[in-house]
């Protein structure tokens, strides 16, 4: 009894009944959504749950990367347009190597791409862990700017271009699987296992918790949020890599346009309270499918793709209204401790309200 | 409640004649440190006057009665989201929405009036549609303890995503639609050959918000609740200001001045409604806001800063389109840059003030 109750307090459970219920209406409108096949022409699985996991890896990526540092309080506004940068450096990169079969090319594509994104998050972990500047507007500068970089990496075009190895990225398959799915798990569970088998992810949320109590015990902030904007950016690079190489070609304003937003809303779907000290990869992995599902559904349904925010607009406010202390003493009653482990913690400013607004009536 | 009653019954104490010497110091360190939060506002004038006269040293035609009434009116739309936006980050909040609010207000009333709606009342309806976000995002924010950057993201969405339920393709409102006169153009200086200066009601608006919001920020008692609510909450509520109310209604105000500036910009651009207008004008307006001497952690800032931060940023794409070499591509880095430069200044003010 206890255990059903822990799981529907768990935000990720919820998530996987709402992957269930989107795939469910698809299956309605169409028996055979679910089904599998093989391609003739190339011998691949072919299916609608591929294509979900395909573009699922991308928003897998960012969401990772927002996690830790959402976990330290902070934000990164900046990993759509740092998606863009790794799209264009690794299109560029090959448009110009011109070399369509070497896997050489797209080794340095990926590199050169990944080494700007981290200098790129080396300037945001400086502004916030150094110069102190709150995370969010750091990060929306260098939303700015990065997006006039990738710009200016392609010279405004967009850049498309043919390698063979790097197509399959996106295109491939692994035992049946897109392989960019596979690699975005495969980077997940590494850094699952860095976090949770070292101290660093314990660090990470007590920075978030208190940063001033965490450095009397020892842990220096600067080092650890310096680390986060880095790995949020390089995971954006990866996961614009991801996106640039299912088409080939990257759209210096379209290319991870956004998606700073679903990295967020995939991140608060999982669990991991925008106040930050706590965060959970599972929860961000499965809000991040959850994400792509409701992508690939409104799609499906007909519905034109620019009207997906509406929708996303509706998941989020649901979401936060059920973090929110005044729902949740009204849903669960008043009796109720507020802060089991599962739960999010609510925002800083809970704890004070309601003894003003005491004070004051 | 009590607490303000208590305050109003107590008379000002009379003169003290030997409070004089501390008061003089007094004043004149207040002056002091009100002057270093006008430092970056004053340094976002000296380098808006720097661009203009270099560009019209490099280029000319700059101080041109024609060119700067085609920037002004251009820019009509973002100055009122710019003051929409001063009073929000005044009270310490942000609003991400309002971009996404003018496709909506826009494509809406267009729609409204295409259908036959009056065209005087689908306008006051794009002002209320703006309103009704606001007024969710107030609500989540003030009575479900939501952070205002994650509640106005979800009112961006919703209304991005609206208006393209409502049309993916633009919408444009007939000819004798009554939206069209307020781009009439009204030609102040009859220059020789086209160098006409020529306002538009449109901008007539926003001069008008412009110095509504003045009077609002600085002679009005809920005005100064919102400068209260940035400085400190807490103090704000034990004060007994009414905090829930007033920051429900700044967002209501955002949100209605969205709406505004959707009026101005489609009669500006012919009634020509699209779901994807106003990406990245959040941006804009809050980049403007800044660099015009706001804090983004409230309780200091001038709707008239927000005004030279709008000029900032058109001066830099003035400089940029008349500029052929500058690459276009460069506009989004230069603006952070500035953007950067601004948020360091004021973030040693901030430090030095404080420490």
């Amino acid at each position: 009894m206890s255990r059903v109750k822990t799981a529907l307090r768990t935000p990720w459970f919820w998530a996987i009944v709402g992957i269930a219920v989107l795939l469910l209406i698809n299956t309605i409108k169409n028996p055979a959504y679910l089904a599998l096949s093989v391609n003739p022409t190339t011998g691949l699985l072919t299916g609608n749950l591929l294509d979900i996991l395909r573009v699922s890896a991308p928003i897998i990526m960012i969401a990772l990367g927002m996690t830790f540092v959402i976990a330290t309080e902070g934000i990164d506004l900046s990993v759509g347009s740092m998606m863009a940068v790794g799209g264009a450096v690794a299109m560029q990169t090959l448009s110009t190597l011109d070399d369509p079969t070497s896997v050489g090319a797209m080794l340095a594509a990926i590199g050169l791409a990944l080494a700007l994104a981290i200098v790129l998050g080396a300037v945001n972990g400086l502004l916030v862990a150094v110069v102190g500047l709150q995370p969010f507007i750091s990060t929306l500068i260098m939303m700015l700017a990065a997006r006039g970089i990738a710009r200016v990496i392609t010279d405004g075009q967009n850049t498309n271009a043919t390698n063979e190895p790097f197509r399959q990225l996106a295109n491939g398959q692994i035992l049946g699987l897109p392989t960019s799915f596979v690699l975005a798990i495969a980077i997940v569970v590494t850094i699952a296992l860095v976090m949770r088998r070292t101290a660093l992810g314990l660090m990470i949320e007590s920075i978030g918790i208190n940063p001033k109590a965490s450095r009397l015990a020892g842990i220096r902030p600067r080092p650890i949020l310096f680390g986060v904007y880095i790995l949020s950016a390089a995971l954006a690079a990866v996961g614009g890599l991801f996106s640039v190489s299912e088409v080939m070609t990257v759209s210096v304003s379209g290319t991870g346009n956004l998606m700073e937003l679903d990295a967020i809303l995939a991140v608060v779907i999982g669990g991991t309270s925008l106040a930050g000290g706590k965060f959970s990869i599972l929860g961000s992995t499965i809000g991040a499918l959850l994400i792509a599902t409701l992508n690939k559904t409104v799609l499906f349904l007909g519905i034109p793709a620019a009207a997906t925010p509406a929708f996303k607009a509706l998941v989020i406010i649901v979401l936060v209204l059920l973090q929110s202390e005044r729902v949740r003493s009204f849903v669960f009653g008043r009796g109720k401790p507020s802060g089991t482990p599962t739960s999010p913690s609510t925002p800083a400013g809970t704890e004070s309200t309601p003894v003003t607004k005491e004070v004051v009536a | 409640m009590s607490a303000r009653t208590l305050a109003e019954s107590v008379p000002p104490v009379a003169d003290l004649p030997e409070s004089k010497q501390p008061r003089q110091v007094s004043r004149f360190s207040g002056m002091w440190g009100r002057s270093q939060t006008l430092i970056p506002t004053l340094a976002a004038l000296v380098l808006l006057f720097g661009m203009l006269i270099y560009a019209e040293v490099a280029y000319g035609r700059v101080f041109h009665a024609g060119t700067m009434s085609s920037l002004l009116v251009s820019f009509a739309p973002t100055l009122i989201l710019a003051v929409g936006m001063t009073i929000v980050i005044v009270s310490a909040g942000i609003d991400l929405s309002v971009g996404a609010v003018v496709a909506f207000s826009s494509v809406a009333g267009v729609m409204l009036m295409n259908i036959g709606v009056n065209g005087w009342l689908s306008m006051l309806l794009m002002i209320v549609f703006g309103a009704l976000f606001g007024l969710i995002a107030g609500v989540m924010i003030q009575y479900f303890n939501v952070q205002p950057f994650i509640a106005t993201l979800a009112m961006m969405f919703l209304a991005r995503g609206l208006a393209s339920i409502l049309s993916t393709t633009p919408v444009i409102a007939a000819d004798d639609s009554p939206i069209l006169l307020l781009a009439t153009d009204w030609k102040i200086i009859d220059g020789p050959k086209v160098n006409d200066f020529t306002i538009t009601p449109g901008l007539l608006i926003a001069v008008l918000v412009v110095i509504g919001g003045m009077f609002f920020m600085h002679r009005t008692r809920m005005g100064r609740t919102v400068y209260a609510i940035g400085g400190n909450e807490a103090s704000a509520q034990l004060m007994g200001l009414p905090v829930a109310r007033t920051r429900v209604w700044i967002y209501i105000v955002s949100g209605a001045l969205a709406g505004l500036a959707a009026i101005v910009y489609t009669a500006e651009v012919g009634g020509k409604a699209q779901n994807v207008t106003g990406i990245g004008w959040e941006l804009d307006a809050i980049a403007a806001v800044v660099i015009g001497g706001t804090l983004l952690t409230g309780g200091y800032g001038y709707i008239l800063g927000s005004v030279v931060g709008v000029f900032v940023i058109a001066a830099l794409r003035l400089i940029i389109t008349k500029d052929g070499t500058i690459n276009p591509e460069y506009l989004t880095i230069i603006t952070g840059a500035v953007l950067l430069a601004f948020v360091l200044l004021q973030r040693a003010l901030t430090r030095r003030r404080t420490s």
